[in-house]
């Protein structure tokens, strides 16, 4: 058996307050390889916090996190950044595009602090758009973009860094239930093709679709 | 659908090892260029132009405080220049080389030739052994007591033949000193003067209304009763246009009939260049005794002139331009700040995709550099182009110090990082996070 993906021993983190805050309260947790993962929880409950530790946003006040292999414990912010842009793709509530550039301008983005030359970039930029079914709207601008759609650029940005792990932040959150059922659809197809996804949602029925469900309530991360 | 795959192998599954990434890098290969985060020169570049292009309107607007100051700048210096120039070329060459030696005068309404003067009648002898002096020599008005002027001793009771001629005493020097040219015959010379011949140079107004034409029998002339040898007859002179009306006679001949008693005036012609070091020392060689006695008039330096122009002129425009480049340099931190909030989510993105603190304060440094370096070249074009203007309209030559248009714009980027500086330290120090939920 391979190495797991993403294996945390031991993490917590803090939050300097009077008193401190445990936002994760010690927590071990593996992630396989192609494995799909759902992190249920509701607000306020941590799992932001895990989410920013999982993504290499945040850093844990104690324990280990190895991610790939790589102990990101030890590692320069350089590093650490190099790490989170090649190994780590992010989808988020609320997209994050840049609305002064086209469709393919976005997903070239992904790999500008990376060594990959132009030419490869945006050709590894238009196939994933292609995956993700916007082939057709390479040069359309976000604005005229449906939300389905810019949620599927933002996938398509997270997927052309060929990333270990997808990580999905209330990826359904802005969408209406037709379009959360397609961009569920495609989390489904991505994972058939082997790609390792962990979201982070409050809502079940994004939950339901995973292999695994992982509920955090005030700070501990419980298997369902 | 089907996976992307760069390399063109298997997609990474839980099978066989992905050529790419199947073998799991050691943790020390992390310092590898293959993970370490980085931003190459070009991509920046293409970023920083991507953002300034985005909002077209709003950069320019940014910019302009910045362009005026420069183009003031530009202008200010441009013009300078120009002008400058122009007072050299224009400067007169028959001006610089000239100096002239006069009492220092006493009170009012003195008249020079009566009034105790320290000007010797040697002056000649005096000044050319000075290194730099060309000839000198000295003129004074002579008082001939009203009497008139005549060519012959006739009394022809139907025509004037009598005339109220001006008599100038001058040395041998003084025709080389004004640049004469003689029209016929010659000027009398230090000879002459020392044994007091009666001879005389008339200017031209002077031989035509004496009906003298030529030269060559020696006609006599009379000024009241004193009997005159015209030697020669002048054409032109550069200096003391008085002379061209006046009979002209040598100073001993002036002290001994006419009562002469000193010289009223020096003039010097100098090499040019040399006009100001004679101005100083001519008083001190003709009245070593005393030479605050004798005052000297020299040519403005053109190097004083210069400098005058630039004091009067530029420094006010050289403030104006240094306080719109400080009002652009407040405008271009400002609108970079405004965006940095504005464009907070965008930052967490970039950090999210890889992006380290250092990469983010790069690149907002690099837009306000270039937002500046834009700026400069705007305002240094202006700039040029209002000297060519004014040049044009005053029909002169445009002179520009060809370090102007490369310096400026480099001012520009300087505005540009120092303005950018406070803003990009705080683009940085945004937490990923923080900055990522922001936008919601």
């Amino acid at each position: 058996m391979a190495a797991p993906v993403v294996d945390l021993v031991d993490v917590a983190r803090t939050f300097d307050a009077t008193p401190p805050v445990e936002a994760l309260k010690s927590t071990t947790l593996a992630i396989n390889e192609g494995e799909y993962v759902a992190i249920v929880g509701p607000s306020g409950s941590g799992k932001s916090t895990l989410l920013h530790i999982l993504g290499l946003l945040d850093t844990p006040t104690d324990g280990t996190y190895i991610l790939d292999g790589i102990d990101t414990s030890v590692l320069s912010e350089r590093q650490r950044a190099g790490v989170r842009g090649s190994r780590i793709g992010f989808v988020f509530q609320s997209f994050h595009l840049l609305n002064h550039r086209t469709t393919v301008e976005n997903v070239v983005l992904a790999e500008l602090y990376s060594t990959a030359s132009r030419s490869d970039r945006r050709r590894r930029a238009i196939e994933a758009l292609e995956q993700v079914g916007l082939g057709h709207r390479l040069d359309a601008y976000p604005t005229t973009l449906s939300g389905g759609e810019r949620q599927r650029v933002a996938v398509a940005r997270a997927l052309v860094g060929r990333p270990s792990l997808l990580l999905a932040d209330e990826p359904t959150g802005n969408l209406d239930s037709t379009t959360t059922q397609s961009i569920l659809d495609m989390f489904a197809e991505l994972n058939g093709a082997g790609i390792t996804l962990a979201v982070i949602t409050h809502d079940p029925e994004v939950a339901r679709r995973a292999q695994r469900r992982l509920s955090i309530r005030d700070g501990v991360v419980t298997s369902e | 659908m089907t996976l992307i795959d760069p390399a063109g192998g298997d997609v990474p599954g839980t099978g066989s090892p992905d050529p790419y990434y199947g073998a799991l890098p050691d943790p020390l290969m992390v310092d590898g260029s293959s993970t370490r985060s980085r931003l190459a020169v070009k991509d920046l570049l293409a970023e920083v132009v991507i953002s300034l292009t985005a909002r077209p309107a709003r950069t320019l607007l940014t910019a302009m405080g910045t362009v005026l100051g420069v183009a003031a700048l530009v202008a200010t210096l441009g013009l300078a220049r120009t002008s400058g120039n122009q007072i050299v070329s224009r400067f007169d060459e028959l001006e610089a080389t000239q100096v002239s030696v006069q009492p220092q005068s006493r009170g009012f309404g003195g008249d020079n030739s009566r009034q105790t003067s320290f000007i010797p009648f040697d002056a000649d002898d005096r000044l050319g052994r000075l290194n730099g002096v060309v000839a000198a020599g000295t003129i004074s008005d002579v008082d001939v007591g009203g009497r008139l002027a005549r060519s012959v001793p006739v009394n022809d009771p139907l025509g004037q033949n009598e005339y109220q001629i001006p008599v100038l005493a001058a040395s041998g020097g003084l025709f080389d000193a004004v640049r004469a040219d003689v029209l016929t015959g010659r000027v009398f010379d230090a000879g002459h003067d020392q044994r007091g011949d009666a001879v005389a140079v008339l200017g031209p107004g002077a031989a035509r209304r004496l009906n003298i034409t030529q030269v060559a029998n020696a006609p006599t002339i009379f000024v009241g009763d004193e009997a005159l040898v015209v030697v020669g007859v002048l054409a032109d002179v550069d200096r003391k246009p008085e002379l061209l009306n006046a009979i002209t006679i040598p100073n001993e001949l002036a002290k001994d009939r006419f009562g002469l008693q000193v010289p009223a005036e020096v003039l010097i012609e100098t090499e040019i260049g040399a006009a100001e070091l004679i101005g100083a020392q001519a008083p001190t060689a003709l009245h070593p005794n005393d030479p605050d006695r004798l005052r000297a008039s020299v040519p403005p330096s053109p190097t004083r002139t210069r400098s005058a122009v630039a004091d009067d002129l530029n420094v006010l425009f050289l403030v104006l331009g240094g306080i719109s480049l400080i009002v652009g340099a407040l405008g271009i931190a400002n609108v970079t700040l405004v965006s940095v909030l504005e464009r907070t989510s965008e930052i967490g993105l970039r950090r999210a995709l890889g992006a380290t603190r250092r990469h983010i304060a790069t690149q907002f440094l690099a837009e306000s550099a270039a937002l500046g370096l834009l700026a400069g070249i705007i305002g240094t074009s202006l700039g040029i182009l209002t000297v060519v203007l004014v040049s044009a309209n005053r029909v002169w030559t445009p002179v520009l110090d060809p370090i102007l248009p490369l310096a400026a714009p480099l001012m520009g980027v300087v505005i540009g990082l120092v303005a950018g500086t406070y803003p990009a330290w705080k683009a940085s120090s945004l937490e990923p996070i923080a900055a990522l939920r922001g936008a919601e």
